[in-house]
């Protein structure tokens, strides 16, 4: 039956609807790169100089790419996956080693013809896959600790080796996938206590040490009091009190220790705790003027003024809402961040519908790894997350972002196109 | 499908939480918070001011007396300059050293590192275009071009005036018109008529990048205005007479002021000494400015309307009118002359004590008969009994006043000075309470005591005799614009209550006085001239020498005035020199003298007094100016008092006590203000 359908079109059981979007995010990302180096002029929409001329031939070759992905046999993706992982994370040892470094981070390798490989932006996609392949595996339950900890193991791993690029970006991305095993099982708690734990970052910031202590410690007794009667809340409570109040005092040593300087500036900036509109601060400053005068309807396409005159930083890469923001507005925001939603939500009913655990956990994998993207990219510009370079998917320019973006989305469509068999 | 099934819809909900926090944010920051808006045109935006030139002066025939020279004014946006560059080039090219360059900058950072910065003015041609090559090399730094004044025949400076930068308080005072580093009249026409000349500003709204280039106009140039120039004035000056008035007054002191008694119009206004009006502009004005303040024969002082002086003998015809007026003496009446008059207990000596014998009114005009005129004064002072002096005094005082003088004249031009006229207060402070009789003031009836006249009103005086009785009020500027608007005031008659048929004996005798009087030696063939030289007393040296006149007899053409300071009688130095002026504007040229004498020999000759005993003169004039001004001030004062109170003497004493001890004090606390300087 599955040889049949094969037989039938290479196109059979797609999902068109996934393409389509992927397609029409593609273009509005062309056509922003093109706003965003715009200058009168230039006529010629497919010069190879241009940034929006080299993402033409991106995304000519991620559509090649695209249907041979579709081309290939599903079951070959599972069985590859492991030697991909070992691949990438090969490849993640030679860029510390002869990587080439860019804006501070040691994150590229040179291919000649003045193409650049990103091997992070693939990474996302190999863990992605390995862990789908392992999570998919017969007795394998998150619940259980080892399967946990294999699992972290292989989010973990790419992540060790990014974060000593250091790209803080990409290393923070692979924290989404706590979305995949929270649907494979994982105790609720985790997450409540990953939201607790950035409360408390942010409030350890803020506040005074002492007051948010005092507030937790009032909390626990009140109830504590009020289960006086069961010996294991009492427990727990004591000892999540304690763990929270070392992580408060520990808050000031991961500022000042872990932490670069910019990025603490960075957040300092967000959280209002410093200005400096000249320096760090500049970046979002003008980025939020871009986005907040482009008001309901925008200033109409080319018609930026902050992005075409480059008051905005990186305005066709990591700063490319900006020129949504300002050409198109309101409107043309909450189209770009609805088709996105729209992409995202239909990735989740993709996945809903598999009788392969693999590629349901995969598919979570490209769901969270999308919305963890759109959400802090787009968070950045406007001022609500703290900056971190990490491209809008489809949409920035860049090679290696939209290859890697392609593939994970098109291997996603392979395997659903899939869905009917059994890997 | 498998039991973790509902947790689909937890991700669902948690990422669609988070997704409507950021559409939260966004509609925040788009539609609701407004001021990203305002924050992106202030990046984006770049005004530049567009000046527009100056209006130019013509002379009354049409030819420039002021018109505008382009030069180029260096400026710099802190904000644009981004990157090193050759600063010792830029300072080479415009001439500043390095420590000025930093100081400039660091001004310009302070005003506003976002605004444009006057860094270095004027810039001539030459400059401008070795820098405008080299420009794209310093980052920041554009050019603006701006015009500055120029005088083509370096004439009637004093009319003409100087612009310079505002002040702090013009700022104020223009209600936010004027910006830091425009210019605005100071002086003269360029004060007075600022609003017509200045123009209207316009302004070009530019777009430009973050690194200050400019990338074309803001909204298809919707917020952008065309400068409009300043409107053309046509004064009422005769470029020719008003060089050869500079030429006569040349190493001299003193006025000349001529006016067209037909219309108003003043065809000569020279103040002497005078200075090249070129020396107000461009670079060196500063120093040139204090060369100038420090010059002690004082340069900016505007003698036509600023110097005041006791009229003298010139004042006698004005004397004459008023007593023919009211009826007082016929001009016929015969008065003998003993060459002393008696008023009271003082004498008036006249003609240095030779007898004029048999006077009339015609031949006291033409001889300046001093008796003659002190009678007149008397009689009208004493016309109704001792008693009533005051009230005569102050009917002889008005008639005074109806000819324009001690008072201003409303001249278009800044500064003006009153002159002087005592009222009967003033002598009652001096005097107290009606101790003052016609003898006490006799000495005003030949135009000496309190008397004080600027040349312009002496000039008017004759504008009024030549007229037979009206006058039009004296101006500079004789329309303004292309279409030559004229202000309505100069076009009205202003009489002075004397009968016409009262003019023709002062008349005859004022041509006697150029036909074989004082004046014979300025008589100008071919044209009949009435004048009458006057001597204005001065306690600090020689006497100014004054004369004044009109001509031609019927119909006259021209009034004139002219000072000499330190130069003695009138006939001597002031009346050839007015000679020459009313031939010029009559016949188009200027002849010798009878005697011999020519335009050149009294633009030759040196009049200037001794630089160290005019320095000290002036030191003590300015003293007694300043008592004056207390003394007047305090009567003033006592008058507005006075007036609300009864009449009852021992309350009119008491406030005569106290205006007393005001006046001391205030002369006190201006003689020491005056030290303290």
């Amino acid at each position: 039956m599955m040889s049949n359908q094969q037989q039938r079109s290479f196109f059979f059981n797609v999902d068109w609807l996934t393409v389509l979007l992927y397609l029409v995010l593609c273009a509005i990302g062309w056509f922003n790169i093109r706003a965003a180096v715009y200058a009168p002029g230039h006529s010629s929409l497919i010069d190879t100089s241009t940034n929006y001329g080299k993402q033409f031939i991106f995304i000519c070759a991620s559509l090649v790419v695209a249907i041979v992905i579709l081309l290939l046999e599903s079951r070959f993706i599972a069985a590859l996956a492991p030697a991909f992982y070992v691949i990438v994370l090969l490849l993640l040892i030679l860029v510390l080693i002869i990587g080439r470094n860019v804006g501070g981070n040691q994150a590229w390798i040179n291919m000649g013809g003045g193409f650049r490989l990103q091997p992070s932006e693939f990474a996302k996609l190999a863990t992605c896959l390995l862990l789908a392949r392992y999570l998919s595996g017969t007795n394998i339950r998150v619940t259980e600790p080892k399967s946990f900890m294999m699992a972290a193991g292989i989010i973990g791993l790419p992540m060790l080796l990014i974060l000593r690029q250091p790209d803080m970006g990409s290393t923070l991305v692979f924290c989404s996938l706590i979305f995949v095993l929270y649907r494979e099982g994982l105790s609720p708690y985790f997450l409540v206590i990953a939201g607790l734990f950035i409360a408390l970052f942010v409030m350890a910031l803020l506040y005074n040490p002492l007051y948010i202590i005092l507030t937790l410690v009032a909390i626990t007794a009140l109830v504590v009091y009020w289960g006086r009667r069961n010996r294991k809340l009492i427990t727990t409570m004591v000892i999540g009190l304690g763990i929270c109040i070392a992580f408060i005092f520990s808050v000031k040593f991961i500022y000042s220790k872990v932490l670069k300087q910019h990025q603490t500036e960075r957040i300092n900036i967000l959280l209002g705790i410093t200005t400096d509109l000249r320096g760090e601060g500049y970046n979002v400053n003008q980025s939020k003027i871009a986005i907040g005068s482009g008001k309901l309807w925008g200033k109409g396409y080319l018609h930026g003024t902050q992005t075409q005159y480059s008051f905005v930083p990186a305005p066709s890469t990591d700063f490319i809402f900006c020129t949504i923001g300002e050409e198109w507005g309101f409107v043309g925001s909450i189209t770009v961040i609805g088709l996105f939603m729209f992409l995202i939500l239909r990735v989740i009913y993709i996945a809903e519908r598999q009788r392969s655990p693999f590629t349901r956990v995969y598919a979570y994998g490209v769901a969270s790894v999308l919305f963890f993207h759109v959400v802090i990219n787009i968070g950045m510009t406007i001022g609500i997350v703290p900056v971190i370079g990490i491209p809008l998917p489809f949409i920035s320019y860049g090679g290696s972002s939209l290859l890697n973006f392609t593939i994970l989305l098109f291997v996603l469509i392979k395997l659903d196109s899939n869905r009917m068999g059994i890997i | 499908m498998n039991k973790f099934f509902e947790r689909r819809y937890v991700i669902t909900g948690i990422f669609l939480v988070i997704i409507f926090t950021v559409l939260a944010r966004l509609y925040y920051i788009q539609i609701v918070d407004d001021k990203y808006e305002i924050y992106a045109n202030s990046n984006v935006r770049r005004t530049t001011i567009l000046y527009p030139a100056r209006g130019p002066i013509l002379d009354r025939n049409g030819k420039i007396l002021v018109q505008n020279e382009p030069i180029y004014d260096v400026m710099v946006n802190p904000k644009d300059v981004n990157r090193p560059f050759d600063t010792l080039l830029l300072c080479k090219m415009i001439g500043i050293d390095k420590e000025g360059f930093y100081k400039r900058f660091i001004k310009a950072q302070k005003q506003s590192p976002a605004k444009p910065f006057i860094f270095e003015k004027q810039l001539s041609v030459q400059l401008y275009a070795a820098l405008q090559e080299k420009l794209f090399e310093f980052p920041g730094f554009s050019v603006v071009p701006r015009t500055i004044r120029t005088y083509p025949d370096s004439i009637a400076a004093q009319f003409l005036g100087f612009i310079g930068e505002v002040t702090d308080r013009d700022i104020k005072r223009s209600n936010g018109y004027y910006r830091l580093g425009d210019y605005i009249g100071v002086t003269g026409v360029e004060k007075a008529y600022e609003t017509v000349l200045r123009g209207q500003r316009g302004v070009q709204v530019q777009m430009v990048d973050s690194k200050g280039v400019p990338k074309g106009s803001f909204a298809n140039g919707a917020l952008d205005t065309v400068p409009r120039s300043g409107e053309r004035l046509t004064s009422s000056l005769d470029i020719e007479l008003q060089r050869l008035g500079e030429k006569l007054m040349k190493n001299k002191l003193g006025s000349i002021v001529a006016i067209e008694p037909s219309s108003g119009e003043i065809l000569c206004y020279v103040s002497s000494p005078t200075y090249d009006p070129n020396l107000m502009v461009g670079r060196q004005r500063g120093n040139n400015l204090a060369k100038m303040y420090n010059n002690p024969y004082k340069p900016f002082f505007i003698r036509p309307i600023q110097a005041q002086y006791p009229p003298g003998s010139s004042f006698k015809p004005l004397s004459a009118l008023i007593a023919l007026q009211e009826g007082i003496i016929s001009p016929n009446e015969i008065f003998y002359c003993t060459g002393h008059y008696k008023a009271g207990n003082r004498y008036v000596p006249c003609n240095k004590g030779e007898a004029h014998g048999n006077v009339n009114m015609a031949r006291a005009v033409a001889e300046s008969c001093n008796g003659y005129f002190s009678m007149v004064f008397q009689r009208i002072v004493d016309r109704y009994g001792v008693k009533n002096t005051e009230a005569n005094f102050k009917a002889w005082r008005n008639n005074v006043m109806k000819f324009g003088l001690g008072a201003r004249l409303d001249l278009d031009m800044p500064a003006e000075s009153r002159g002087n006229v005592p009222t009967p207060l003033y002598y009652d402070n001096i005097y107290h309470n009606g101790g003052w009789r016609s003898s006490t003031i006799v000495s005003l009836a030949i135009g000496q005591g309190e008397l004080l006249a600027t040349p312009l009103q002496l000039a008017n005086l004759e504008c009024i005799i030549a007229n037979r009785g009206f006058f039009y009020k004296p101006h500079l500027i004789k329309a303004i614009g292309t279409e030559n608007v004229i202000k309505k005031e100069y076009t009205e008659k202003n009489y002075v209550g004397i009968d016409s048929g009262y003019f023709e004996p002062v008349i005859n005798g004022m041509q006697q006085v150029v036909e074989n009087g004082t004046a014979r030696r300025s008589k100008i063939p071919g044209i009949i001239m009435c004048g009458k030289t006057g001597t204005a007393q001065n306690p600090h040296g020689e006497d100014h020498s004054v004369f004044v006149a009109f001509a031609p007899r019927d119909n006259p053409k021209i009034a004139i005035a002219v000072v000499v300071e330190n130069s003695g009688e009138g006939a001597h130095w002031a009346a050839p020199i007015a000679s020459f002026i009313v031939e010029k504007y009559l016949t188009g040229k200027v002849t010798a003298r009878e005697a011999g004498y020519t335009v050149d020999y009294f633009a030759n000759a040196n009049r200037l007094p001794d630089l160290a005993l005019y320095a000290k003169d002036l030191a003590k004039e300015r003293r007694r100016d300043s008592i004056r001004a207390a003394k007047i001030d305090s009567v003033r004062k006592f008058k507005t008092d006075s007036i609300k109170k009864a009449k009852a003497d021992s309350i009119k004493k008491a406030k005569q006590e106290t205006a007393g001890n005001n006046k001391a004090g205030s002369i006190i606390s201006i003689l020491t203000g005056r030290r303290a300087r």
